[in-house]
């Protein structure tokens, strides 16, 4: 296993910076995998982190100015280390106007991911200043649990209003309840909606329109005969909602969400070399 | 006693009282001739902060008559005169500091604009002198540096990190987080910056050596130089022995005399978390040489060489130190405790002011038996 990075580009920087940021605001522990091609920030749903899942996924030449990779072998030419994503996040604020950040798979005590930025100094030499943070390899026979997510088969598809204001929507929801139901329909509406034994509150977004999915999405395929004013709507729990909202960075392009009826809430964030996905399952 | 300050030296005056809050729970302060001292140690008294006040600070300054005066008193209740240091610059025009003997209370006057006037009256008690026994000119190793160096420097650590590790050798400064060795840390990120010879102001090192300190009181006097653009000077010896932080103006001095781990707990976590690097003949920057496969030959190594610096047979902290007679008695105290212990308690004698040396040991005695047990109730917890 080899695994050799270099970014020189400070606004490559600041974007991967935040791309990391935002992961580490949504898990304490991720796995990256790494591929000739991508890096992927991988969080597979389990109990113990309330079943939320995430997938996020880079484009390696966008960002890197050399990127070296040797997987395990040469069939299966991937790594798969489990980081935590804010000892990365903090590495690289340490490195923000740095000249270079290289970026390496180490053994040292432990299998580190080193990140080393080359300062600016006061002298001729540059400051270096090297993080070694520890990473477990994980073996191939795990891999399994880590492969991309299943596009569900969503009932609705329906592109989110500005994430500002659904921030300041669902925050100040969070106050009145601990569960959010979204729901929408293929008329371009959404909904978010609390509901206590004191009080009911519903917002309404409209207009926003349904992303026209292809042949392989469900959306006109294989539920053609839905009704677009019937709603879809699933309930979730509005922590994870929030924490989402509040930890994005990335300023997507384009925002959407699946619903599946009842199971799964579904949202997508695209940016030009970015892709975000999270899964936050639905509570009874 | 009476002394005033004025303009930006009562900005001064309150970034040294909170530098010093870094330090310990209590301010003592010793009015004598030569200026106003104003001291802290912390707790388990591995850490000591002076600073010393030319009379020249001060717009108008008088010593007590009685010449034997010293007080001390909670640093919070001082802190909270000096509380907001953007306010204070904005109004404060004056700062007055007096000693009601009548009351028993030390007044601290704030003449603001408008003629407003802020009064605290601060009750203290009576101690004696506190003092570090150190000798910063005996050490080998000398680093001078503008504050914006060292502030650049401290920000790449964690605010969580307690101690830092300061390795030199002829022409490189390297500081790294410290990390206990057991288990649990052996997670924790490691940190580690190399500076060239050439960012300091001045760079005298006789001896490759590698210390390890607190962070936190580094912290409080890079807080002070840093408002007043002093440079920061560091003098130090061997693990174990003190390291000395110096800020030096014309009225005033600062001196914070840290506790470093000693050789036998140091050289462990030396060998078990770091690399080679402090070598001078390796070649400092391999991590920034462009070899990739330079980290495949690291994998494969299973031990790791320990530091070529590390002396061979670690001798006891007892003989590596250098102390002055009167430490006797702490010295054996420090041999009988457990190998595990952190930082020395090390250069206190808490000296009255009195010529008589009967009377000094006394008081050493004294303020040493409670040291120990304060280093124990912090190790047990």
């Amino acid at each position: 296993m080899k695994f050799r990075a270099k970014i020189v580009d400070v606004g490559c920087l600041n974007h991967f910076t935040r791309v990391v940021n935002t992961v580490s605001k949504l898990t304490k522990a991720c796995v990256l995998r790494l591929t000739c091609d991508h890096l992927y920030f991988v969080l597979s749903g389990r109990v113990a982190t309330g079943g939320v899942s995430m997938w996020c996924e880079l484009l390696q030449v966008n960002f890197f100015d050399e990127f070296q990779l040797e997987g395990v072998s040469a069939d299966a030419n991937e790594i798969f280390l489990e980081v935590a994503p804010e000892n990365l996040s903090r590495a690289l604020k340490t490195a923000q106007n740095a000249k270079s950040v290289k970026i390496k798979l180490t053994k040292k005590s432990c299998p580190c991911l080193t990140l080393a930025a080359e300062l600016p100094s006061l002298s001729s030499l540059s400051r270096v200043v090297t993080h070694d943070l520890p990473v477990d390899v994980i073996p191939r026979r795990l891999w399994y649990d880590f492969r991309e997510p299943q596009m569900p088969e969503f009932d609705v598809s329906i592109y989110l209003p500005p994430l500002k204001t659904m921030k300041s929507v669902v925050d100040r929801m969070k106050n009145l309840s601990n569960y959010l139901v979204v729901e929408a329909n293929l008329n371009g509406k959404m909904n978010l909606k609390i509901e206590t034994d004191l009080v009911s509150v519903t917002t309404h977004f409209k207009e926003l329109g349904n992303p026209p999915w292809g042949e392989d999405g469900s959306q006109s395929s294989s539920r053609t005969h839905r009704e677009p004013e019937l709603m879809a709507e699933t309930r979730v729990d509005i922590r994870k909602l929030q924490q989402f909202l509040t930890g994005q960075q990335v300023n997507p392009s384009r925002a959407m969400c699946n619903i599946v009826d009842g199971r799964i809430l579904h949202l997508i964030f695209l940016h030009e070399d970015v892709s975000l996905q999270y899964f936050i399952p639905a509570v009874v | 006693m009476d002394c005033v300050a004025t303009g930006a030296n009562v900005k001064v005056l309150a970034k040294a009282i909170h530098s010093l809050s870094r330090i310990g729970e209590e301010l003592y302060l010793e009015p004598v001739d030569d200026g106003l001292a104003l001291r802290s140690v912390n707790s388990s008294r591995s850490a000591f902060a002076s600073f010393q006040l030319s009379p020249l600070f001060f717009q108008r300054y008088q010593a007590p008559t009685d010449q034997s005066f010293r007080c001390k008193m909670p640093i919070k209740s001082v802190q909270a005169v000096f509380k907001s240091l953007s306010s204070l610059e904005r109004s404060v025009e004056k700062c007055r500091i007096q000693l009601n003997s009548e009351k028993s209370r030390l007044t601290i006057t704030l003449h603001c604009k408008h003629g407003l006037l802020k009064t605290h009256n601060l009750s203290f008690q009576d101690c004696e002198s506190l003092q570090a026994v150190f000798d910063k000119e005996s050490c080998t190793n000398v680093l001078q540096a503008q504050p914006r160096l060292m502030v650049d420097t401290v920000l790449h650590f964690p605010p969580s990190l307690e101690e830092v590790n300061l390795s030199v050798s002829s022409d490189r400064v390297w500081l790294r987080n410290h990390v206990e060795d057991d288990a649990d840390s052996s997670r924790a990120m490691m940190t580690e910056l190399c500076l060239s010879s050439e960012e300091f102001d001045h760079f005298a090192i006789s001896s490759q050596t590698s210390i390890t300190f607190c962070l936190k009181e580094l912290r409080g006097l890079l807080g002070f130089a840093e408002s007043s653009c002093l440079p920061i000077s560091m003098y130090f010896d061997e693990p174990g022995s003190p390291v000395i932080l110096n800020v030096t103006d014309s009225v005033l001095e600062a001196n914070f005399v840290l506790a470093t781990l000693s050789e036998d707990s140091h050289s462990k976590n030396h060998v078990n978390s770091n690399t080679k690097r402090p070598d001078a003949e390796q070649p400092p920057d391999d991590f920034m040489s462009d070899d990739m496969d330079s980290f495949l030959i690291a994998m494969e190594t299973s031990e790791l060489p320990g530091p070529s610096h590390v002396p061979t047979s670690p001798l006891q902290p007892i003989n590596n130190r250098k102390h002055s007679a009167s430490d006797d008695e702490e010295e054996e105290a420090l041999a009988e405790r457990p190998p595990n212990k952190k930082f020395c308690s090390l250069f206190f004698g808490s000296v009255l002011p009195t010529p008589s040396l009967t009377n000094q040991t006394i008081q050493s005695q004294e303020v040493l038996a409670s040291d120990s047990e304060d280093e124990n109730q912090t190790e047990t917890s």
